[in-house]
């Protein structure tokens, strides 16, 4: 059996048209047996209600006439009571005597009895070839009468019980009303009339509260509504307000903000058009806009666009508030903003016309390009290392301790990827593994975890599980992922050994993603029921959850047979993105509507960071899942040595649904953009009230002035 | 504790951590590698179209979807003859000032490996109407075109390379289709790809994880194994197509071709061994079979395969036969 064939196997579920790929094979005895069970099972749902129904009727019957009548008494409602005493008032006339018929259905169960002997005879007959497909077909053939049979007798059985049932019912009710009828004591009737007060009893609604008027005296209600039309959704809780932010650090967050919201919106456009061409070859035939050219335009632009940007801003923010004090130097601030902004306008365009560094993925920016991006993560540095230099607080929050790193570490890696003194030859392609994952795990997963040790407990308004974890993972993850980057090198000329400490580094990232998920969820704990109220919490659960699964899958795919099937395929990049935008990207999207609202007093529209949320997650759930299936098999067929453009028609559908994920998540960047724009624009409401009150204290003064 | 309270402390230790981690399994290695390695005594340098053309190859980002690494691994043999290693990268150094050294060993496999292709695919009349429209000889292919390395010319000058484009492809442009430098470069670097064999005395890498069958009888050569189909799609269809009716102008075909029905069976095996270039109206066809080191028994089984197949009724040849051809062709030349 070769290992395509293994895979075919394991891979249920799916219907395949592609060619050169075998579709589920079900043996003929397998359906036998399954279709047996399914009809055992519909036998038995069928016996079980015959059984309630007869078991219901014997119920209404048994227990004597006394506790018949106490029964039906005691369900009386205030109106049936009602009714009773107006009769009783009327002085009813008496009615004639019904015997009470109390026949027991021993015919039902007799006929239940003997269901059993119609029953299959099963495998009786020794030496037929039971799995064989004439059998089988003829089996089935026999089955579909007799079940039609069942079904019919069933139906009929329940005709007849309904029918008993309706008779016995007509004969208990004669008998209740003549007991009714019958009642003439005093006591009696007053047991009936003090019931029914009892049951007419209600609530007057303002047991609690009383009548007075109501008085928000603490200023706790947020927000009234007296708009009683049911939401389309839920609503979710409004952002609670915070102390006043200096308002030019709160300018240069919401800037940083607005242009890496800017390149989101850019790189997946163009990400998406890249997507398109994998089904449209020759969608347009330009040298500035050929596959080759863009696709580097779309990673650099939302890696050193959209996610750099968005979290250099949140650090910003974060790195004041939790030194205690405020940004040391404002204009280095604005400076990296711009220079970064030029890195990818600059990058993008030199790109485009054809000019790039040689090859390395994420590499591609060459360095004069990539240089203002070095001087700003420089400025950057000494920046906050000078915040929290002049902190107000003893320790240095844990955030600030992955955030910082996180810079120092990019430009150590961004010296080692740029000077040239080491990447001749192979020497090259060993930096290459290191620059490209580290690029990826020091600065975006490790700047990006600073930012949710601070923003996810104070969504959740609680500290976080455990400061120790929090630490462990941080030097776990220096030590394990510096070690990981030839893994996008295994079985290439790169010494065997360096392979080997890759993989060993990847196996051991399982500590620092643990540790990091457990302190997450574990933060969550006693507080999930906050997720159904918030807008931001989904964007941080979703994020932490592919934390953990994007960062395991990494794993998983270092290991040597693992390379096999999936190195070299979309299953990389699949990977990429449900990292890159499962974790970075839903993170930071968290983070901002967490931090936008209290920077400007806006808070987005709720349905569409809702909208939002739901289309970025399931799109990337049609981006990734099949892409990684797809590849798979892509994999699987190389190793299988079908001709190479065999595997690129079997990927055709695969990419269409990357395609139609891809779709979905541009769209979602949409509402995302759309959402910052409600943020960022002052609500005219608000500008009313301002204007009023300027106008009012503008009459005070000119009344001052002229007395 | 005091260690974690001080600033300077905690981040020079964090970068420290980090700074040595990288020296260990980055710097070093790349430069004792580089120290220990150099370029294999029979590679070729590249000629300045080659180097220019490799300079098109990184401007179009070639490399997003082709690689040039041999991995040891048994499914990667199809790429080349023997596994990549060091040497085979050492004599790459920065190509200006302005860029990085370009291995091109690449991450992502979109399309083949292009490690080898010199030897697999060396004929310039398929690389240059690949090149302008992979469409137009791969029907599946999802590589971009790449027009703008050619030229629509009504009046030809000395020199020119023309592309036979069919119709359905010129989007509306007249004239002929002249290759302009830049393609012809690209494709002299793309014949430049070749796996420099290694000096005699060296030892060969092995390929890695065998598939079960191939483990089985890689005692001995493979005969009867040889997949006549699966060879035709891997050396020869590009050119002639999956259903042997080549293409008009450029790559003959071989349904009904006299010389794969007819009885001129050293011509036959001639043909497939060392290329054909005595007909003006098609393209010239390279050596494939020398380059790709084709056994006896694979040659039979592709002759076979197209005797066999679009209506062709050749007689089926063995290995023996094409053997004997074989010697005489190897004592000949």
């Amino acid at each position: 059996m070769t290992l395509y064939d293994k895979a075919n196997l394991s891979l249920v579920g799916v219907t395949l048209q592609a060619p050169n790929i075998y579709s589920l094979q079900l043996g003929w005895s397998e359906l036998a047996m399954g279709a047996l069970v399914v009809m055992l099972l519909v036998l038995l749902g069928v016996l079980l209600s015959l059984y309630r129904r007869v078991a219901a009727i014997r119920n209404s019957i048994q227990g004597g006439f006394d506790n018949r009548i106490r029964r039906q008494l005691s369900q009386l409602n205030g109106r049936q009571l009602d009714t009773v005493l107006q009769h009783k008032k009327q002085g009813g006339q008496k009615r004639g005597t019904l015997a009470a018929s109390g026949k027991a259905v021993l015919l039902m169960m007799a006929l239940l009895a003997g269901l059993p002997a119609w029953a299959q005879p099963d495998g009786a007959v020794s030496g037929i070839a039971w799995g064989s497909a004439g059998i089988v077909i003829t089996l089935v053939l026999i089955l579909i009468p007799v079940l039609c049979g069942l079904v019919l007798m069933v139906v009929k059985i329940r005709r007849t019980l309904t029918r008993y049932q309706r008779r016995q019912h007509s004969a208990l009710a004669d008998e209740f009303a003549q007991y009714l009828d019958g009642l003439t004591k005093k006591e009696e009737l007053d047991q009936l009339t003090s019931r029914k007060s009892a049951l007419d009893y209600q609530l007057t609604n303002t047991e609690l509260a009383g009548d007075g008027d109501v008085h928000d005296r603490r200023g706790l209600v947020a927000s009234a509504s007296s708009d009683l039309n049911l939401p389309i959704a839920a609503p979710k809780k409004r952002a609670v307000r915070r102390p006043n932010i200096d308002s030019n650090l709160a300018k240069l967050v919401l800037w940083y903000i607005g242009t890496s919201a800017f390149w989101l919106l850019f790189g997946t456009t163009v990400g998406q058009y890249l997507g398109i061409k994998f089904l449209a070859p020759d969608a347009d035939q330009l040298s500035w806009l050929s596959f080759g050219r863009l696709r580097p335009v779309h990673t650099n632009a939302v890696f050193w666009g959209w996610a750099s940007l968005g979290m250099l801003g949140l650090g910003y923010y974060i790195v004041p508030r939790v030194s205690n004090t405020s940004i040391a130097n404002l204009r280095h601030g604005w400076l990296s903003l711009i220079l970064i902004n030029a890195t990818v306008v600059l990058g993008t365009v030199s790109l485009m016309a054809g000019i790039n560094n040689g090859g390395g993925e994420y590499r591609e920016y060459i360095w004069p390009v990539m240089l203002p991006f070095a001087v700003a993560l420089v400025l950057t540095l000494t920046n906050f290392l000078k915040t929290i230099a002049r902190r107000k607080t003893t320790e240095i929050y844990i955030s600030n301790w992955y955030m910082i790193s996180a810079i120092i570490f990019t430009i150590v890696i961004a010296l080692v990827a740029y000077l040239p003194f080491w990447q001749n030859g192979l020497g090259e392609i060993i930096v290459q593994g290191y620059y490209m994952h580290q690029g990826v795990g020091m600065w975006f997963m490790l700047f990006t975890l600073g930012i949710v040790y601070y923003f996810l407990p104070q969504q959740l308004n609680k500290p976080i599980y455990s400061y120790s974890l929090g630490i462990l993972a941080f030097w776990t993850q220096i030590l394990f992922y510096t070690l990981i980057g030839t893994h996008h090198f295994i079985f290439s000329a790169i010494p065997w050994w360096l392979q080997t400490v890759a993989i060993v580094g990847s196996a051991g990232m399982a500590i620092p993603v643990v540790a990091g998920t457990t302190n997450f969820l574990m933060t969550f704990k006693g507080a999930w029921y906050k997720v159904k109220d918030s807008y931001t919490l989904p964007f941080f659960l979703a994020g932490i959850i592919f934390y953990f699964t994007g960062s395991m899958q990494g794993t998983a795919e270092a290991f040597r047979y693992t390379n096999l099937i999936w190195h070299f395929t979309d299953f990389t990049v699949a990977h990429s993105h449900l990292t890159m935008y499962g974790i970075i990207s839903f993170l930071l999207w968290g983070s901002i509507y967490a931090v936008v609202p209290r920077l400007t007093g806006q808070e987005p529209p709720q349905l569409t960071v809702g909208a939002h949320f739901w289309f970025s997650l399931i799109g990337l759930m049609f981006y990734t899942v099949p892409l990684m299936y797809g590849s798979s098999l892509r994999g699987l067929m190389w190793m299988d040595g079908k001709p190479f453009i065999d595997s690129v028609v079997l990927m055709a559908p695969y990419w269409l649904w990357r395609a139609i994920g891809g779709t979905l998540m541009w769209l979602s960047h949409l509402l995302f953009a759309y959402n910052l724009y409600k943020m960022y624009s002052t609500d005219k409401q608000s500008n009313i009230v301002e204007e009023a009150l300027e106008k009012l204290t503008g009459n005070d003064a000119q009344v001052t002035q002229t007395k | 504790m005091e260690f974690f309270n001080n600033h300077t402390k905690l981040f020079t230790t964090a970068f420290l951590f980090f700074a040595i981690l990288t020296l260990f399994v980055v710097i070093i290695p790349a430069i004792s590698n580089q120290q220990r390695n150099a370029e294999l005594p029979n590679a070729v340098p590249l000629s300045e179209d080659a180097r220019k053309g490799k300079e098109l190859f990184i401007a179009n980002g070639c490399v997003a979807c082709h690689t040039q690494q041999v991995r040891n691994v048994d499914m990667d043999s199809r790429w080349g003859s023997r596994p990549g290693i060091a040497a085979d990268y050492a004599g790459m150094k920065r190509m200006d000032i302005w860029r990085n050294t370009a291995t091109l060993a690449g991450t992502e496999r979109t399309g083949p490996d292009l490690t080898d292709v010199g030897n697999r695919q060396p004929s310039l009349d398929w690389n240059l109407v690949h090149l302008y429209n992979p469409r137009i000889v791969v029907k599946e292919s999802i590589m971009p075109a790449y027009p703008w390395l050619f030229e629509y010319k009504t009046v030809l000058s000395k020199g020119d390379v023309t592309v036979t484009v069919p119709e359905a492809f010129l989007n509306g442009k007249g004239g002929k289709v002249v290759a302009k430098k830049e393609a012809l470069q690209l494709v002299a670097y793309l014949q430049s790809l070749k796996q420099v064999e290694l000096p005699g005395e060296s030892r060969t890498p092995q390929f890695l994880y065998k598939r079960e069958a191939d483990a089985a009888d890689s005692s001995g050569e493979t005969t009867a194994g040889a997949d006549g189909a699966l060879l035709y799609a891997n050396n020869c269809q590009a050119c002639h197509q999956a259903d042997g009716k080549g293409l008009p102008g450029a790559f003959p075909p071989l349904a009904g071709s006299p010389v794969v029905t007819g009885d001129d069976l050293s011509l036959y095996v001639d043909i497939i061994m060392n290329g054909y270039d005595a007909r003006p109206e098609y393209g010239a066809m390279p050596g494939v079979g020398t380059m790709m080191g084709f056994s006896a028994g694979e040659v039979a089984a592709i002759i076979n395969h197209e005797r066999t197949s679009w209506g062709n009724g050749g007689k089926q040849v063995t290995t023996e036969e094409v053997q004997e051809i074989l010697t005489l062709l190897e004592t000949a030349n």
